[in-house]
């Protein structure tokens, strides 16, 4: 009989907790989904206006068009296509070199897990996966800026970004091999196919997904990247797709723009594209990976 | 067991680690056309046994593995390791179909992995007829082209034993392929077994004794990585010789 009691009023007092937790969990996730709302919302308001065809068509204004523009009340003239064309020159440049030696290196590390070399490499690149990106930005600027292009270009950019790549895409990489089950690779082998074409035919389509969903979030990890820029890209007014010459990005272009006291409007349209693109980047990886899971 | 045995077991041992042999100085032949059951209680090495007969073993490196083996009279460790693979084929205990492919890719997967270029016809009539083999065909004639993954576990095996026989292999090795399916769908895995020793022979791993009884033709008892005895099943399971095998019949461990 006590010990009834006894147990209902444990019962009791374990769901009170439970409740008490469960708020505490709910306003927690309410404190941390407020300030990405505050910040979309507030980038709507301001920047919506600016954002039209010839925002994406035209390059950056000078500051001059500009002036004129505000003081008459005027939406300002021109737009981020200079940004873009930079941006996508750089962000493909670096996906082509580091996509490919990111899986390679994936793959190495999960096939060779045990080998002293492969844990070797892990730490590397979880270490790469820490520096600061400024510091990225310096070494491209000392590699390339200083000794390949002898000045600020695009190529000097992409080596900045696809450093900070690389861990990115390798983790995903080797992640992603640890999802795909041992009797998969055995089916393979069991039908006489050599260890490489294994690889390249079973576990890299098998992956694709997962790969996929690792390459997004790298980019949307990079696409918002300014400080390794400023000192390897450096920006240009004019749209070029040298890749030795220096080029804008659209992160660049807000830099600009907040320096420039005519163009703060254009500051609020552009991160509002920059932080949707990257959004959008980031729901679609979410996405592949859910579907990645059937396997 | 008898005089043209198309597989010889000569003094098998194979060891995880060093110094410990999960299976043991293992002899013995199996039977063209039949179906040899090997049996024992849980970690007494079936699957290593069967695992050393298409050189699995060797994708680990820290797998030593001493004795021979010959197929047809010539040793498995001197061929190319695809023809053996090729010769022997393989069907384990969780249904496997490769995730990327559809029905009718996995069918063929022996092919196209191994860059074995074939004509369009001639992978539709390997297709159709390792599907008709393995009684899969009308379940899944008008979904060739979706994902075998989409298929129930049932047919899954299925599907992976139309892999293994598109190949068209002399051996079929079967690790436990029952052990993850329902009874009705393990009810026609096994009239499948039965159909299939008429073209090929089949090592089946079980650890299910009533299944040796009702399909094999021979059995194998193994115990802490021995082989303790073998012959017809139907001797072993009513006149076992050995004790150890008495006792795992009557049920006193496994
Ligand atoms: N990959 C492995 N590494 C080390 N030991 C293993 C490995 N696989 C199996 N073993 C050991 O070898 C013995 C036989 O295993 P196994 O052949 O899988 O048995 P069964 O198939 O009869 O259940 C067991 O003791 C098991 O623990
Ligand atoms: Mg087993």
């Amino acid at each position: 009989m006590t010990k009834e009691i006894f147990l209902n009023e444990n019962i009791r007092q374990r769901n009170r907790k439970n409740k008490r937790f469960r708020w505490l969990v709910i306003a927690g996730s309410v404190i941390t989904i407020i300030p990405i709302f505050l910040i979309v919302a507030n980038l709507a308001v301001k920047g919506v206006r600016q954002i039209n065809i010839s925002f994406f068509t035209e390059t950056a204004p000078d500051t001059f068009q500009a002036m004129i523009a505000t003081s008459n009340g005027e939406i300002i003239p021109g737009g981020i296509a200079n940004g873009l064309m930079g941006s996508l020159l750089m962000v493909i440049i670096a996906s082509l070199m580091s996509i490919p030696v990111g899986m390679m290196t994936g793959i190495y590390i999960y096939e060779n897990s045990t080998s002293r070399y492969a844990s070797f490499v892990r730490s590397i690149s979880e270490i790469l996966q820490g520096v600061p990106s400024i510091i990225l930005g310096i070494i491209a600027y000392l590699w390339i800026v200083k000794g390949v292009t002898r000045g600020y270009s695009a190529f000097a950019g992409s080596v900045a970004l696809t450093i900070m790549m690389l861990p990115l895409i390798i983790r995903s990489t080797e992640e992603t091999m640890k999802m795909i089950p041992l009797p998969i690779r055995e089916a393979a082998f069991a039908l006489g196919v050599p260890y490489y074409k294994m690889i390249i035919k079973v576990l890299i389509p098998c992956s694709f997904s997962g790969l996929a969903t690792g390459i997004l979030l790298a980019l949307s990890r990079i696409l918002g990247e300014t400080a390794p820029l400023m000192l390897t890209a450096l920006g240009s007014p004019a749209i070029s797709l040298d890749i030795a010459k220096p080029v804008s990005a659209v992160p660049l272009l807000i830099w600009d723009f907040y320096n420039d006291p005519n163009m703060v409007n254009l500051v609020w349209s552009a991160s509002l594209f920059l932080m949707i693109f990257v959004l959008s980047l980031n729901l679609l990886s979410r996405s592949l990976a859910a579907k990645h899971k059937y396997i | 067991m008898t005089d043209n045995p198309i597989l010889e077991i000569d003094n098998l041992s194979v060891a995880y680690e060093t110094g410990r042999s999960a299976v043991k100085n293992v002899s013995a032949s199996i039977v063209r056309n039949a179906i040899t059951a090997i049996m024992g209680p849980s970690g007494c090495g079936k699957s290593t046994l069967l695992r050393a007969v298409n050189r699995m073993h060797e994708l680990y490196p820290s797998i030593k593995t001493t004795g021979d083996i010959r197929l047809d009279g010539e040793s498995i460790f001197s061929m190319p390791v695809i023809e053996l693979r090729r010769r022997i084929g393989m069907v384990f205990q969780r249904p496997n179909p490769f995730p990327n492919m559809t029905i009718y890719e996995n069918v063929v997967a022996g092919y196209t992995l191994n860059d074995i270029r074939l004509k369009k016809t001639q992978r539709d009539d390997i297709v159709e007829k390792a599907l008709h083999s393995v009684t899969l065909w009308d379940e899944v004639k008008d979904s060739l082209f979706r994902k075998g993954t989409f298929l129930s576990g049932g047919q899954q095996q299925r599907l992976c034993i139309a892999r293994a026989i598109a190949f068209n292999p002399e051996i079929l090795l079967l690790d436990e392929p029952t052990s993850a399916l329902d009874p009705v769908a393990t009810a026609k895995v096994e009239d499948l077994l039965g159909e299939l020793k008429k073209e090929y022979t089949l090592l089946l791993v079980t650890h299910n004794m009533s299944q040796a009884a009702r399909i094999s033709d021979d059995s194998m008892f193994m115990y802490l990585g021995e082989l303790v005895e073998s012959g017809k099943t139907e001797t072993l399971f009513t006149n076992p010789h050995d004790q150890r095998t008495e006792a795992y019949l009557t049920g006193k461990f496994g």
